[in-house]
């Protein structure tokens, strides 16, 4: 009796902790962004333009905002229907085969590289593919780091997605099959009908895991702070900026990074408990 | 039985990893630990003069290469011993700082103009043509401003891509430096700084990031530290300087832009120099400590560790070290400046160094 209650205590000591950290990180990120607001206003949040010259300083957040929100729904976009399918041929058609075991291993070792390596494959190897198609001089911007930023975050999407699927109940699945149904239309008008939120969800959470990716990006993004003027256009994100400017920052400057970084904190908390509610409301 | 067992071992470790580095101390139980942090534009220097200096029976010194603004930051939260920076620090600066603060000149390194065109060397720049360029009003490499100046090379039609550094740094203020003080417009649109508004190119992060993506991307054009060219082996252009030569970088045309009158804080950018002879990008980088070294309950032996360190670097054996990673060595007047400011610092009153 007693060992539980100790038990009890420790797991709730511990669980204490992630609190008090989670919110010692909103606090500190909040008091670190509270002399760019007061300088700028809401006007922050809004502005384009970002000038660290001394003399003319000028930061507004929304180049990052709008390059870490295009990229993203890029790589989304990208990433749907390679996880989609991946998840339906490994959890339906070859489900419990040896081949399907191999797959879902390599999925899985996808979520495993280091952001760094696939900033290095995107640079050596995919840059010099775009560049050849023409469409593009450097190869560096909006799209090459989306299309990375896609490969990334589908080993997320295509795990989630394998789980939910392999949720819907057995029953369901035979009793379209006795009424005849065939392979695919058990798949199109039963398993995904049932699983439709929890794929959702799925894309949702990915989408989150690509708001805030850093390394591979700013090795592609191509580091220039203005909204991008196209897709292949450089621009930069969030995440990159404060990558690549915290080091030489002070004064109203690190301000307005640790005021991106709470907004980033923002947007991805959202993006997080959107999906959660889906999860829970829908599944 | 196992969670004894599980302390047991625990403990042990602890004990094995206290007694280790115990042992390390009493082996070299003179030495004291130096921290240092700042500029990257130095650091190929500092690793390889540090290391040699350690083996001479020098302290063991650990130096951050964090970016010049990092290293002022440090020294001013009085968390390293001394601190690096490619700018000086201003009047403002100087008096926010805990103590007097004063600056060593260590090496000249300089800032050059690398790129990268399939079959295409030795080309030249004037300061028209760099401006145009790094503003993004000239944007073909067979641009006729540009075939003007260089008329012997095959000029290919292809789109000029500005590469930058992303992250703030001190090669990116001596850039800039120059520019502003050889074009007004540059001066009026960007200014100097650690990092600016850029209106078009990319950005790579650090001089590995700039030099890397020059030698992999046709068409490139960028400004690096010198030795990140050199190592690199990517194609340099010359650059026109203030008297109207076309000057390749080379140690002795840096050196030859320190020939200016020196004030007596060595407080001085000496970017567009007079002389014929002289790379115009070229600047002084720093150490910065405080001129008092009794602070923060820092023993006597740190505070004498750190002055002799220093004074080592500006002496005869540190810079021909530096010559090896390609920077220039002080000229004569600078470090006969940087041995009296080395002799003024005191600890508790009294001068460090006998």
């Amino acid at each position: 009796m007693n060992g539980d209650r100790v038990t009890k205590a420790l797991l709730f000591l511990s669980s204490l902790i992630i609190l008090l950290l989670s919110a010692g990180i909103v606090l500190s990120l909040a008091g670190g962004a509270i002399p760019v607001f007061k300088e700028y206003g809401l006007g922050f949040i809004t502005s384009t333009v970002w000038n660290p010259t001394s003399g003319s300083e000028e930061y507004g957040a929304m180049p990052f905002i709008a390059g870490t929100i295009i990229t993203s729904i890029l790589a989304l976009i990208i990433c749907i229907p390679m996880a989609f399918s991946t998840s339906l041929f490994i959890s339906e058609y070859y489900s419990g085969t040896r081949t399907a075991g191999i797959l879902r291993s390599l999925v899985d070792l996808l979520a495993g590289i280091p952001s760094i390596v696939y900033g290095f494959w995107g640079f050596y190897a995919l840059r010099p593919l775009l560049i050849s198609t023409g469409l593009t001089d450097q190869g560096f911007g909006v799209f090459t780091a989306s299309l990375v930023l896609a490969i990334m975050i589908v080993p997320y999407a295509t795990s989630l997605s394998i789980e939910i699927i392999s949720m819907v109940p057995a029953e369901l699945k035979e009793a379209a099959y006795s009424l005849g149904a065939t392979r695919r239309e058990v798949i199109f008008s039963v398993v995904i009908p049932a699983a439709r939120s929890g794929i959702v969800a799925s894309f949702i959470l990915a989408l989150g895991r690509a708001l805030g990716e850093t390394m591979a990006v700013t090795m592609l993004i191509g580091n220039a702070n203005m909204i991008p003027k196209g897709l292949f256009a450089p621009g930069n994100t969030m995440a990159s900026v404060i990558a690549n400017q915290f080091g030489e920052a002070d004064g109203l400057k690190m301000s307005a990074l640790i005021a991106i970084g709470l907004l980033l904190f923002v947007i991805t908390a959202v993006v997080n408990a959107a999906g959660k509610f889906i999860i829970r409301r829908f599944a | 039985m196992k969670k004894q067992l599980f302390i047991l071992i625990v403990s042990v470790a602890i004990i094995a990893i206290s007694c280790g580095g115990g042992g390390q101390k009493a082996g070299k139980e003179k030495l004291v630990t130096l921290s240092a942090a700042g500029a990257t534009f130095p650091q190929p220097f500092y690793n390889l003069a540090f290391k040699k200096y350690n083996e001479e029976g020098g302290p063991v010194i650990n130096y951050g290469g964090i970016g010049s603004g990092g290293g002022i930051k440090s020294l001013r939260d009085r968390v390293v011993d001394f601190g690096a920076t490619d700018a000086y620090l201003s009047d403002i600066e100087l008096s926010e700082m805990p103590g007097e603060v004063v600056h060593i000149p260590t090496c000249i390194g300089a800032v050059v103009i690398a790129y990268n065109l399939p079959g295409v060397t030795g080309l030249k720049l004037t300061p028209e043509l760099l401006e145009g360029i790094f503003l993004g009003t000239i944007t073909k490499w067979n641009d006729k401003k540009l075939a003007d100046v260089n008329p012997g090379l095959a000029l290919p039609d292809m789109n000029i891509t500005v590469v930058y550094r992303s992250d703030g740094s001190g090669t990116t203020y001596i850039f800039s430096d120059y520019m502003s003080k050889v074009s007004q417009v540059w001066n009026d649109k960007l200014g100097t700084g650690k990092s600016l508004n850029w209106p078009s190119g990319i950005g790579a992060k650090g001089n590995p990031g700039v030099s890397g993506t020059i030698s992999q991307s046709a068409g490139t054009i960028g400004y690096i530290g010198f030795e990140y060219a050199f190592a690199q082996k990517i194609p340099i252009a010359q650059l026109m300087n203030k008297a109207g030569n076309f000057i390749e970088p080379t140690l002795g045309s840096f050196t030859a832009a320190a020939d200016a009158e020196i004030p007596a804080d060595t407080r001085i950018m000496i970017t567009n120099s007079s002389h014929p002879e002289a790379y115009p990008i070229t600047s002084f980088t720093w150490i910065i400590m405080y001129k008092e070294q009794a602070y923060a309950d820092r023993p006597r032996a740190t505070a004498e560790a750190t002055v002799n360190t220093v004074s080592w670097l500006t002496g005869e054996n540190a810079q021909a070290i530096a010559t090896s990673v390609h920077y220039a060595p002080l000229p004569q007047k600078a470090s006969e400046q940087a041995a009296l400011i080395l002799k003024d610092i005191t600890y508790q009153g009294r001068p460090v160094l006998k």
